[in-house]
């Protein structure tokens, strides 16, 4: 069931377009990888998929139940989170609030969520933690699991293991899979990384201002966009 | 003892612990906010702007609080969003116009008649300076506050922590920055007459600063700083009162006493720690 579908949409700031042309669609439980220089329009896609910004033309069609808001968002860290003294259970709760509609307090059965979500990414044991005493993927973790509070069918990650080293980015990237693979979460991927990433995604979007390729991930590895822009590490090792 | 008693028994003194305890209260649970998201100079463009507004009323007669409260709420308005703008970069604007407002307060004291002490009790602050109708508002603002602030506080704590997150999953993030500087703005404009507007900035930024070396949840600094705050306010007037030192300044040096010690006991933790 087609979950998103982008339709010849363009995207601008303050009239000036920054990427166009965009036409996708992703089924629930796909996996899609986007991939670009930088500069190349992945950040202003991500804005407007998240409904943040208004495509300048063309639309963005949710399906299957879906809405922009019920896409749960892991963003790049920012300077302020560095050294924020807050809980991992209060960061965890915080990813319920959008589900809680009008309500100002946390329910029971968001309590239950967050607990859920903490458990299923093992930081229940750290759930008193001090967020900015954490390691960075801990850290990541934790904001992953915001992320499964605020939307359980849909993960939009930017560039996720900015920062991160690579057996820790390894071990974060299996995690994305497992919950690709075994919860069924549709996942959109924004990556410099084109390794491991690569690997695990069934579609890619390349994009440099408009789409250079959209298709299925083999299809990806033998087209020339694809060849071009992995370079050697196309013989193998993401295939 | 007994002089700690006697100061209760003039009224000045009662309505300047009141509302200072109350705006104390106020800006320390503002401040936590504004300082995690980096808006602290925000607070010290406000009370700048604040200064300018007081001159003006005193030079045209008119009521203190009915030209600043509006004026310093339709700064705030536009400090943010300069902050968000890129033409201007945040800092050099609130620079900008916060030395602009002081030098047009200034100006405009001079004009009217060069009186001094104004300029001085309006930089420095006066704990004389407080009447019975600004206790009454301090009251109203701090309850307006208070309510507002355990109302929101879960929304306050996501738009803090991380603001595209929260701007992702539907909430108005710029009503709460808004709300969050309307505030700031109004405890500003109550506080600054007997702070001072040099000093006043500081009831936002300390308290929190030193409650974020101390506690490790959002809950626990936000807590402290609110004792901290009211604590560090009765001790600097108590100071002051017996000294005889200026007010709005012995409650800062009480607050930075109270920041070193916290930045202390944090290093002396994290050694420990090893």
């Amino acid at each position: 069931m087609t979950q998103i579908q982008c339709e010849n949409i363009s995207l601008a700031y303050d009239g000036i377009v920054v990427a166009r042309e965009i036409n996708f669609s992703l089924h629930a439980g796909e996996y899609l990888c986007i991939v670009g220089e930088n500069g190349s329009g992945k950040s202003t896609l991500i804005k407007g998929l998240l409904g943040l910004m208004p495509p300048h033309s063309g639309r963005i069609v949710f399906g299957d139940g879906l809405t922009h808001r019920e896409i749960g968002y892991l963003p790049q860290q920012s300077d302020v989170q560095k050294d924020f003294p807050a809980s991992v259970r209060e960061i965890v709760l915080s990813g319920c609030i959008e589900r809680g509609g009008r309500s100002l307090f946390y329910s029971r059965a968001q309590r239950q969520n967050a607990a859920a979500a903490m458990e299923k990414l093992g930081i229940t044991d750290i759930a008193s933690a001090c967020y900015r005493e954490l390691s960075g993927g801990q850290q990541q973790r934790v904001r992953l699991a915001r992320a499964l509070c605020a939307a359980n069918r849909m993960l939009l990650l930017d560039e996720p293991t900015t920062g991160l080293d690579p057996v820790v980015s390894a071990e974060f990237y299996a995690i994305i899979e497992r919950l690709n693979r075994e919860d069924g979460i549709t996942v959109i991927m924004v990556s410099h990384d084109t390794g491991v990433p690569l690997r695990h995604a069934t579609h890619v979007l390349h994009l440099k201002q408009k789409p250079l390729f959209f298709g299925t991930k083999d299809a990806y590895l033998q087209s020339d966009a694809g060849k071009n822009f992995l370079g050697g590490c196309a013989d193998g090792d993401v295939s | 003892m007994a002089m700690f008693l006697e100061m209760f028994r003039y009224p000045f003194m009662v309505r300047a612990l009141i509302v200072g305890s109350l705006v104390s209260l106020c800006a320390a649970l503002l401040g936590v906010s504004l300082v995690l998201k980096r808006y602290s100079m925000i607070g010290d463009g406000l009370s700048h702007v604040g200064f300018g507004a007081l001159a003006v009323a005193a030079v045209l007669n008119l009521a203190p609080l009915k030209v600043a409260i509006p004026v310093v709420v339709i700064s705030a308005f536009f400090l943010l969003r300069l902050r968000e703008s890129s033409k201007l970069k945040g800092d050099s604007a609130i620079a900008v116009i916060s030395t602009s407002a002081l030098a047009f307060g200034v100006l405009v004291l001079s004009l009217g008649g060069g009186v001094n002490t104004d300029v001085y009790n309006y930089m420095f602050g006066s704990i004389y300076a407080m009447s019975g109708d600004d206790v009454i508002l301090s009251v109203i603002l701090s309850a307006v506050v208070l309510v507002l602030f355990v109302l929101f506080y879960n929304r306050i704590f996501a738009v803090t922590f991380d603001e595209n997150f929260a701007r992702a999953g539907g909430l108005h993030t710029d009503a709460y920055n808004l709300l969050i500087s309307a505030l700031t703005a109004v405890t500003i404009v109550l506080g600054m007459r007997m702070m001072g507007a040099m000093l006043i900035s500081a009831l936002i930024i300390f308290p929190a600063l030193s409650s974020m070396r101390l506690f490790k949840t959002f809950r626990s600094v936000v807590l402290s700083s609110a004792v901290i705050a009211v604590l560090c306010f009765w001790c600097g007037i108590t100071a002051s009162y017996m000294l005889d030192t200026p007010g709005g300044a012995s409650v800062v040096l009480v607050n930075l006493a109270v920041l070193l010690i916290s930045g202390g006991l944090a290093v002396i933790r994290a050694h420990r720690r090893g």
